[in-house]
């Protein structure tokens, strides 16, 4: 549907004198050498787009290597982003354009343009070195391999230096402008202010570097005026305002909302915020997002290795305060000693996992979803855990809270699970009003006149949080088994198979206090279409695709992956198919087998790489033995 | 919205009244083996409780003690205390996560020779360093007692255990370098049969100001009985163990007859030697200084730690002693100051603040 409206509506001219057409959405990917400045370049286009009032969403791709050699293809750093005049879940399966500083992000990234689309290509790296570095051994754009795409063949580093030579920049230095001088004219292409755009580099670089500011500003004006007057581009676009609901707004990624959100849970329970964690890729964005928050009180302690960060952050949850540690895959293998601790001595910690590529080292910069049976099983012992994952970038605000609201609730340790995608990915964001926020049940836990440290809330089972310093209730814990009610250390075997029971219990009680699964689209039918985390977008665009295509297909996300919600064994019985799509081997896919009996499909994609609408697309369409409108086809 | 406030106990309840030792003796039994000299550290905690709660004004419930695994670490479930007996090796970050977050309390590690130097090696040395305000005891019996009997980091070359048949092939690590190469700000040593010594050491932590480190060389009567007897049996200790004393000249003997000396050979070098009192000019006999300030301060002490028997005597006392800033301080200075600056955080507004845009 997407794409068939968006091909409809690129072909009606608006005003054809000034060669302006109105289409819904683009797809932009910027691609370049590491030091070219991409991640900025994308940055800044993404900000102006949401300031304009459109949807987005963004895609930052890059390698882990801080510069890999310039020119070659392990170097190559992308950006996409999607902006559009309607509601969009993803950045989007094919470019629309792919702006290409060099070779090598022309040879990576030119099999996932949409057919026709745009290259705008940086003729002057075009040369001998750089189609060799690229591993090209004849130039593309002399023979067959372009042709089927409109190409912009343009000589930007000479353009730029030419530029900014005003400035008492070397060319080398010049040179580095060019990043700015394809946002201009994608700027120009798609109808952009260039003076908000200047604004803004100003705001951002004048303070620390006025010389590269200048330099900046110069060559985003020259990239604009260039496309304005130079009779090579036909066309311009413009896309409409998305239709968002009143309200203030801010961009947002997936790790700044997910540091709000544990800000915003201090704030609520007035607990002060104790987050420790080593640094890892790609969670150290929430460690530097905390260590801006000493006005609110927010102590942020950056450990020795993974092992002090939840250590650290279980001594604080003991003392009273909201302890919290962040890391990805391999920090939480190092953790899970302590997790196994925290869940003996029943003492309130969140764990953000923010999921990448695995195993071991992996591939840190890309995401992955492979941790989700290492959140729910990665432990010694009968270990339970509940486990809470996001779906869109902002929604990792709302979640951050909630796992810290069961945490203190249930006095338990919560996995909080999101992904590379998701955490460096944007979208707009609509700011809460204050009475917007969810609720936050601080378990102030009420002393029975006979305290035990192992006596139970009736209703939630948690046990008191009773913190040193508070007189009278002098007690032991530790990680031994613990008899029932005194917590003292025990080794009798009935006693043990009671605690084993009573801890799984606990966890299990959570699925009375979380919400129900939400089926989008048919209650019954013949397919639904289950995912959780990052997928949601995809997941949510292709099941609306096929459901316009007339095909009985529901779509519904989960959140909540310990315990599930309640009704989802009820959900999974009234369809005859369910499609688990998930960057991982199937790990949901078996839980769901497991636990329901359930004879779910899998769509499994690991490749460092979200999945694609249309990925999800062909395989409902293959299991239904439905055929796939051409239209669709990119 | 709430405010954040600082979970702290409410300093006019929170008072010390007058305590005995029974007062930080707990119900548990237990369980050491008979003749463990545990039993004799543990002893003398609960009786310096009682001085350490009152000189400090320090209720009992704001004492924390926290512990890895070990047989040392069983220590938390006999004190009448608050107790968080965690896992091995992780008690010193557990113990700062705690005492970052509650300045209020009074916290200690106890913890083993395997637990703090081999498992735990790692985070005892970033504690002593951050200056984080701990009180670290190390029970060293240079052998895994709980598991019935392996070499530890600190058995000696060519130990025979249960898991070195034919000797250890690996030498041993000195607990006092690592803390003083850890800038710790204070460092000592005991030994559990000195119980008045041992007291006045537990004081002298407590009352210490920052990361706190002492080894007590404790007897392992089961797997390792006698490690330290050729300098602790009664026919011996005076003239093979000397206590320092700050601002004392380092002497020692049975008959007060014997000083460490870094007079220096032909070399000039600072090799310490064994000098004879009454044989020598007086100033030729190093006086200790725990507080001795810069390179000179860390290097004494670091001297002293690699003193052994048979050619030295093993000096037991307070190695070093010095102020230094506290980590929880620093940390808490900054944010009064960013709250000077920026004003206390406020959420919405701190939501709305940026680039943001409106859509009606």
């Amino acid at each position: 549907m997407r794409q068939m409206s968006y091909r409809k509506s690129r072909g009606r001219v608006q005003d054809p004198s000034l060669g302006m057409f109105e289409i819904e959405n683009v797809i932009i990917r910027f691609a370049g050498d590491s030091g070219d400045g991409i991640q900025t370049t994308g940055a800044l286009f993404s900000h102006d787009s949401a300031i304009v009032g459109h949807d987005i969403s963004t895609l930052p791709d890059f390698p882990a290597e801080i510069r890999a050699p310039a020119g070659t293809l392990a170097g190559v750093s992308n950006f996409q982003l999607n902006f559009s005049s309607y509601d969009i879940h993803t950045p989007g399966d094919k470019p629309d354009v792919l702006v290409a500083l060099n070779p090598a992000a022309l040879k990576i990234n030119l099999k996932e343009v949409r057919h026709g689309g745009v290259l705008i290509l940086n003729h002057d790296a075009f040369d001998e070195q750089g189609l060799k570095k690229a591993g090209y051994t004849s130039d593309p754009r002399k023979d067959e391999s372009l042709s089927g795409y409109q190409v912009y063949d343009l000589p930007i580093t000479s353009l730029t230096v030419a530029a900014v030579k005003s400035s008492w920049l070397t060319r080398k230095q010049a040179a580095l402008s060019k990043n700015m001088f394809t946002l201009g004219i994608i700027a120009w292409m798609y109808d952009r202010s260039i003076e908000d755009i200047i604004e803004r580099v100003d705001r951002l670089f004048a303070k620390k570097k006025p010389e590269l500011a200048e330099a900046n500003k110069l060559a985003l004006q020259a990239g604009y005026n260039y496309a304005d007057t130079v009779e090579v581009f036909t066309a311009r676009f413009r896309v409409s305002k998305a239709v968002l609901p009143p309200g203030n707004y801010r961009r947002i990624s997936g790790n700044e909302a997910t540091a709000l959100g544990f800000l915003a849970a201090s704030e609520m329970s007035g607990r002060s915020l104790f987050y420790a964690s080593y640094p890892i890729t790609p969670a150290s964005d929430i460690l530097h997002e905390l260590s801006k928050l000493r006005h609110f009180g927010v102590k942020t302690f950056q450990a020795e290795d993974e092992i002090a960060a939840i250590g650290m952050a279980i001594g604080a949850a003991y003392g009273g305060a909201l302890g919290l540690t962040g890391t990805s895959g391999p920090g939480v293998a190092l953790k899970s000693e302590a997790i196994g601790l925290a869940v003996m001595t029943e003492l309130p910690v969140v764990i953000a996992n923010i999921q990448r590529a695995g195993p071991s080292t992996g591939m840190p910069t890309k995401t992955e979803q492979a941790d989700l049976l290492q959140a729910l099983h990665g432990r010694n012992g009968e270990c339970p855990v509940p486990v809470i994952a996001p779906t869109t970038p902002s929604e990792s605000f709302n979640l951050a809270i909630e796992a810290f609201r069961i945490a203190v609730k249930y006095m338990t340790p919560v996995f909080f699970l999101s992904d590379g995608y998701l955490a460096n990915g944007s979208e707009p964001w609509r700011i809460p009003e204050p009475d917007e926020l969810p609720e936050f049940e601080e378990n102030y836990c009420t002393v029975p006149e006979t305290f035990a440290p192992y006596a139970r809330d009736e209703q939630t089972l948690a046990r008191a949080w009773v913190v040193p310093g508070t007189p009278g209730l002098e007690h032991r814990i530790g990680g031994l088994e613990k008899e029932d009610i005194t917590g003292h250390v025990s080794y009798d075997s009935e006693n043990h198979e009671r605690m084993v029971q009573l801890r799984a219990a606990k966890i299990q009680a959570i699925a009375d206090d979380i919400p129900d699964l939400v089926v989008h689209g048919p209650q019954t039918g013949d397919l639904l279409v289950l995912g959780w985390g990052s997928t949601r977008g995809a997941c949510r665009h292709a099941v609306e695709y096929a459901q316009a295509n007339g095909l009985s297909v529901a779509g519904a996300h989960v959140r909540y992956l310990n315990p599930f919600p309640k009704n989802m064994g009820e959900v999974l019985n009234n369809f005859k198919y369910v499609l688990v799509p998930e960057l991982n081997l199937g790990q949901l896919r078996m839980v769901l087998r497991a636990e329901f009996l359930v004879d779910a499909i899998g769509l499994n994609k690991v490749q460092g790489q979200p999945l694609s609408t249309m990925e999800i697309e062909e395989k409902i369409y293959e299991i239904l033995g439905a055929t796939l409108p051409s239209a669709a086809h990119g | 919205m709430a405010r954040v406030i600082d979970i702290q106990a409410d300093p006019d309840f929170n008072t010390a009244p007058a305590y005995e030792r029974k007062d930080f003796t707990s119900d548990q039994t237990i369980r050491w083996c008979p003749g463990c000299g545990d039993y004799s550290i543990l002893a003398q905690m609960q009786r310096t409780m009682p001085e350490i709660c009152r000189e400090m004004n320090l209720p009992r419930e704001n004492v924390v003690f926290i512990s890895g695994i070990g047989c040392s670490s069983r220590f938390p479930y006999y004190m009448n205390n608050y107790g968080f007996h965690t896992i091995h090796g992780r008690a010193p970050t557990i113990a700062s996560g705690l005492r970052i977050t509650r300045p209020d309390l009074q916290v200690w590690v106890i913890t083993g020779d395997g637990d703090g130097l081999s498992i735990g090696g790692n985070h005892l040395m970033h504690c002593l360093r951050r200056n984080i305000d701990v009180k670290i005891v190390l029970f060293n019996n240079r052998i895994y007692g709980l598991t019935k009997g392996q070499y530890s980091p600190t058995s000696e070359m060519g130990k025979k255990t249960k898991s070195s048949p034919f000797g250890t092939v690996e030498k041993p690590i000195n607990p006092l370098s690592i803390a003083i190469a850890s800038k710790a700000g204070f460092v000592a040593r005991a030994i559990d049969t000195d119980s008045g010594h041992l007291r006045k050491m537990l004081l002298r932590m407590a009352r210490h100001r920052g990361s706190a480190f002492m080894e007590i060389l404790q007897n392992c009567n089961v797997f390792n009985d006698g490690a330290f007897k050729d300098f602790t049996h009664k026919d011996v200790k005076s003239d093979r163990t000397v206590y320092l004393q700050h601002g004392e000249p380092i002497i020692f003997g049975k008959n007060n007859d014997k000083a460490i000396s870094l007079r220096g050979g032909a070399s000039g070098s600072l090799e310490p030697e064994v000098i004879n009192v009454d044989e020598s000019d007086r100033s030729e006999i190093l006086i200790h200084d725990e507080a001795a300030s810069g390179t000179a301060g860390s290097a004494l002490a670091y001297l002293l730690a690699q003193l052994e028997t048979p050619d030295f005597p093993v000096p037991l006392g307070v190695f070093r002693s010095i102020d230094k800033p506290l980590y929880g301080e620093l940390l808490d200075d900054q944010i009064v100051q960013a709250k000077n600056q920026l004003g206390r955080g406020d959420f919405f507004k701190h939501l709305n603040s940026g680039d943001t845009w409106r859509v009606n």
